[in-house]
């Protein structure tokens, strides 16, 4: 199984609750804004706690009897509804911030086509264009799986097209498991091996 | 133009400005960054403590610093025993003095820049593998450097224009203690010190301004997310 979520998280007046079992692929969390599936999402990187249950991700058990994998550790890429690129880094850095040495910069960049970018600051940037390099920083920091957290909402039809491409590269090619958010029905059939609804 | 004495003074307030603001940054820093992020018991009386020198009267401070570097304070007496130092009548008590009072300025302006960092871009760090201390290196730091320049040309123009603590503190002694206000003071008391007291004036002034508008580019630097580095 690549991914084991079994969680259950109370947020203010929200309950988050959600049992998912799920293999090879993407896996798409579907639903309506509100229903706490950037929270799922958060939970699998580390980012929030759930108040019980269990998440292991390719067997991996990063929470859950006794054990909670620090953020740093959990090797989980993922990619933030907004880029969230580090404003006083330029793309180059930013793409290598969390790569090992010698990771190959230029096949990421290469099947992303960010390669004209590295020079840049990131504010300079177009949604889509930030958003491939948000791609592109989080496979090179070698995770283990990919969140996407609604990584096409942002962008015109054009430019998702273009993210598309990407992730379906990294779906069939690069073959990590992707865990991914989207309130787009077209999105998740394209995408999603398999749909979550919440 | 300038006589020797007024080079004396501009150049020991100068320095006596630079120490203290240099000493201060980073112990004004880590309290900035304590405040802004870590949340304990007692929290509210550090603020409190902190802010002090900004509402006491200076003269009060001035005191107390006397009592704690004196030769039996608290302070004074293990640094005369220890190092054979006393800062009394000395330029490091004025810098001592300045310090104190413009630290509440300086954690301001810099509390103020480390609140204003992103924190989703430190969570977007620790998803890439980097843990507390990379986060803060790479990110936290130089995000906040505008808020932290910014302080510190405040807490330096702060620094220069203190009076009441350092002249409780290290009285006014020429070339030792004598700062800008202080030889400002100083001439006021002579009959034919007009002259000097509108130059040395002129200069504090001049001076004082440079440091504000210094400082409120840097902080306007920082609200736009622009970034020095």
């Amino acid at each position: 199984m690549s991914f084991e979520i079994r969680v259950a998280k109370r947020l203010g007046e929200t309950d988050i609750a959600i049992d998912l079992n799920a293999g090879a692929g993407a896996t798409v969390l579907f639903g309506p804004s509100g229903v706490g599936k950037t929270s799922v999402l958060n939970m699998v990187a580390g980012l929030l706690r759930p108040d019980a249950g269990r998440i292991v991700v390719g067997g991996r058990m990063l929470f859950g009897d006794g054990v909670n994998v620090p953020v740093e550790r959990r090797r989980a890429g993922y990619v933030f509804q907004d880029a969230r690129l580090f404003p006083h880094k330029r793309v180059a850095a930013n793409l290598t911030y969390g790569a090992a040495a010698g990771a190959d910069v230029a096949a990421v960049t290469g099947f992303l086509g960010i390669g004209h970018l590295l020079d840049r600051w990131p504010r300079s940037l177009s949604g889509g264009e930030a958003q491939r390099v948000a791609i592109g920083r989080a496979l090179l920091s070698n995770p283990r799986f990919l969140l996407l957290d609604e990584p096409l909402t942002s962008l015109d039809r054009a430019r998702r097209a273009e993210v598309m491409q990407a992730i379906e590269h990294i779906r069939d090619v690069l073959m990590l498991p992707i865990l991914m958010v989207t309130h787009d029905p077209e999105e998740a059939e394209r995408i999603g091996t398999r749909i979550v609804r919440m | 133009m300038l006589s020797a004495e007024e080079w004396t003074v501009i150049l020991l307030s100068l320095k006596v400005g630079g120490v203290a603001m240099a000493a201060t940054l980073p112990i004004a820093f880590a309290l900035a960054w304590l405040l802004a992020r870590v949340r304990f018991p007692g929290r509210v009386l550090v603020d409190a403590i902190v802010h002090l020198p900004l509402v006491v009267p200076p003269v009060v401070t001035g005191w107390a610093l006397l009592l704690a570097f004196g030769p039996a304070g608290p302070i004074g007496e293990p640094l005369q025993r220890w190092f054979g130092v006393s800062v009394l009548f000395r330029w490091s008590g004025a810098a001592i003095a300045a310090g104190v009072m413009a630290l509440p300025l300086m954690v301001r302006a810099m509390r103020l820049s480390i609140e204003a960092v992103d924190r989703r871009l430190e969570n977007a760090a620790r998803t890439l593998g980097a843990g507390p201390w990379r986060v803060f290196w790479t990110l936290t730091l130089p995000l906040s450097v505008p808020g932290i320049l910014a302080g510190a040309v405040l807490g330096f123009a702060r620094s220069i224009g203190e009076f009441g603590a350092t002249i409780t503190f290290v009285s006014n002694v020429p070339g030792e203690t004598r700062t800008l206000p202080l030889a400002i003071y100083s001439v006021l008391q002579q009959p034919d010190g007009d002259a000097m007291a509108m130059r040395l004036s002129a200069i504090a002034v001049a001076l004082s301004l440079a440091a504000l508008v210094a400082s409120e580019l840097l902080a306007r630097r920082a609200g736009r997310g622009l970034h020095v580095l």
